[in-house]
């Protein structure tokens, strides 16, 4: 391991490791019972199979959309349309689910796929846009996501609304295309294979390729890129629509594991969740289960200590802004990172000497 | 009925009346991106400056002070910003991203604390800024009922729109946010500190953010509720791009989104016309709008290269 690397596993655990702490003090500063609602945020998800249940459950929509968004932020495509492409997988599936009538086993297989595909729909918008005029990625993804959000909004009330349920929700998908529940007592579904199965190939993909090769050059240096022969637009393309059909096919796993009716009538935040899982894994799909996995304990110890304690979930949000704070900051701890790469070199130096 | 609905000064009184949040932010995004950062924390700006305006105009009794105060919030958040992204080298769109974050569990947690609940700031009695009749202009028929009986915040908006556009184009310090954005390293050769340049320009953006924010619960709404920013501050950033990152085209902008939303609030109280489809349209327009408006800057340089 070289000094590099461990510099950044230990900034990001000392990131989370002051971020925590701020979050602890101002529980202790604002709680009647500071104690109490620490011990259930920190070991509340391990008291019951159920619990630790609802943490593997968050983590599945979390790995798709992370793994997304690291490959488009590879390609340095700061494409903000995930929280888009999430929302319309999610209607997509339902829409099929309800106006098709396929076979169980292929049903899910198929649903999953048009999610994704209509997906990817979303995030090659602002792709195509930069590609043909130039204008911002940024922007014109934040805006497919509010168009996206209305859009969905529509089908539901016109298209697939169930007019005897109370609130505004879409008729009950049938069985045959919900996700099967693979361990007793949880709501764990299948999808959760899936979503390792996609950190793992969105693993080869970006490193073990040469298409995924190029995507990270073209990240790390554009115009690099191009004088090195790169079809930088072609990048750009690919990791957008790969990107948002892991997302789109993310939604449509959340939804048909998860949920039995299409709901959604704002936008959920995952796309600004993947983000995080990004910044945590360092765009490597590999790590992306771990931070997954790290965001939704954090999630779900906040929700069963706000039930138990006056503290509210909200505390959480603020520890992960906080921890994308410390991680990002690339001159935080920079000196001790400097101290840490020359004692290396002092140290291969005197060995070297020793070898003479 | 709907041409009717849209020509009516009750109609367009509602446009200004929308519009005015995301026109603060508008502006507020134009000097960010003018002076060469973007501010995508102008979201989270907005929502803490309409729960602090709440707890300020309550605590002071005074929406005026209470504007003020949130002001200076708005600064310091935009200062917190810069200090970031400037000196400890962060991304400035994680930087943002982790402020919106820090915003929507805060603005909760604060409000809990103070107010006891967690969705609502109805049991802290705030003041909003008034309503006022335009003296002359209330007479005039059609436009008097257009422009006159708006919030005092509306009209400052306006003002704003021309100050901010006399600021960047007309005083030494204008200049010199627009020749940092312009090129950095021809300013510092001129002995412009960039940093001291962007420092202000992001101070500023967070300060009329913030006037944005406290529009939002200190005169459109007379209260604070959860994530009451709901995407403005995006809108906003939009808004701004498609305008060419100048005021005045930001606020032409700022008016597009202002009038859907007028015209979806009208249309969702028993219409015909799904509603959904209006909320669409200024989102279709502005991707629309700003493919144009980048392509026509792509040719624009690409010829100037030829030359």
């Amino acid at each position: 391991m070289n000094s590099n690397t461990k510099f950044n596993i230990l900034r990001t655990a000392l990131s989370i490791g002051i971020a925590l702490l701020i979050s602890f003090v101002i529980i202790f500063l604002t709680s009647k019972e500071p104690v109490t609602a620490i011990v259930q945020l920190l070991t509340g998800p391990l008291q019951s199979a159920r619990r630790f249940g609802n943490v593997i459950e968050a983590m599945i929509p979390l790995i798709f959309t992370g793994v997304g968004v690291s490959i488009m932020f590879s390609a340095n495509q700061i494409n903000l349309a995930g929280e888009g492409s999430f929302h319309i997988g999610g209607l997509v599936a339902t829409f099929l689910a309800l106006k098709l009538s396929l076979p169980q086993g292929i049903s899910p297989i198929v649903l999953i796929l048009a999610a994704g595909l209509v997906g990817s729909l979303v995030t090659a918008v602002p792709a195509i846009l930069k590609i043909k005029t130039n204008s911002n990625v940024l922007v014109s993804s934040l805006m497919m996501n509010y168009l996206v959000l209305y859009f969905c909004n529509y089908i539901l009330s016109y298209f697939i609304k169930d007019p005897t349920a109370g609130s505004v929700v879409s008729y009950a998908v049938p069985e045959t295309a919900q996700l099967m529940k693979i361990i007793g007592g949880t709501r764990i579904h299948i999808g959760l294979i899936l979503a390792f199965a996609v950190a793992f190939f969105g693993y080869v993909f970006l490193y073990k390729t040469k298409i995924g090769y190029e995507l990270r050059i073209t990240g790390e240096n554009e115009e690099f890129a191009k004088y090195s022969g790169i079809n930088v637009m072609k990048i750009t393309l690919i990791s957008s629509l790969l990107g948002g059909f892991l997302i789109g096919a993310g939604g449509g796993v959340e939804l048909l594991g998860m949920y039995t009716r299409f709901s959604w009538t704002s936008l959920l935040g995952y796309g600004w969740d993947a983000i995080i899982i990004t910044t945590l894994a360092k765009k490597n799909p590999l790590y992306v289960p771990l931070a997954a996995f790290f965001l939704a304990y954090l999630r779900t110890g906040a929700s069963i200590m706000s039930r138990s304690t006056d503290v509210v979930t909200e505390i959480v949000t603020i520890t992960q802004g906080l921890i994308i704070l410390f991680i990002v900051a690339e001159q935080f701890l920079s000196k001790f990172r400097h101290n840490m790469i020359a004692k290396e070199a002092k140290a291969t130096l005197t060995s070297e000497k020793e070898v003479k | 009925m709907i041409l009717n609905a849209l020509l009516s000064p009750e109609f367009l009184n509602a446009t200004l009346r929308a519009t005015t949040p995301i026109l603060f932010a508008t502006i507020a995004s134009s000097i960010a991106s003018k002076s060469g950062i973007t501010n995508m924390a102008l979201e989270g700006m907005m929502l803490f400056a309409a729960l602090f305006g709440v707890i300020f105009s309550s605590a002071f009794n005074s929406a005026w002070l209470g504007l003020l105060m949130t002001m200076v919030i708005g600064g310091f958040i935009g200062f917190i910003l810069a200090f970031f992204v400037l000196k400890l080298k962060t991304d400035e769109i994680l930087a943002a991203i982790a402020i919106n974050l820090i915003a929507s569990g805060a603005t909760v947690f604060i409000l809990l604390i103070v107010s006891g609940d967690r969705g609502v700031s109805s049991s802290i009695q705030s003041i909003a800024l008034p309503r006022i009749t335009l003296p002359v202009i209330e007479n005039i028929p059609y436009l008097g009922a257009v422009i006159s009986n708006q919030n005092i915040l509306t009209y400052l908006g306006l003002i704003t729109v021309f100050i901010a556009h006399i600021f960047l184009y007309k005083t030494p310090l204008g200049l010199r946010i627009r020749a940092v954005g312009e090129n950095k390293d021809a300013a510092e050769s001129v002995g412009i500190s960039s940093k001291k340049i962007q420092y202000i320009a992001l101070i500023i953006s967070g300060v009329l953010a913030s006037m944005g924010g406290f529009f939002l619960s200190g005169g459109y709404m007379t209260y604070f509720t959860k994530d009451m920013s709901a995407g403005r501050g995006f809108i906003a950033l939009a808004a701004s791009s498609m305008g060419g990152n100048t005021p005045v085209g930001g606020f032409l902008v700022s008016l597009l989104f202002g009038a859907a939303q007028a015209l979806a609030n009208i249309l969702q109280m028993g219409s015909t016309l799904p509603y959904e489809i209006i909320q669409m349209l200024p989102y279709i327009t502005t991707l629309v709008g700003l493919g144009i408006y980048s392509y026509r800057l792509m040719k624009k340089n690409q010829k100037l290269n030829e030359k």
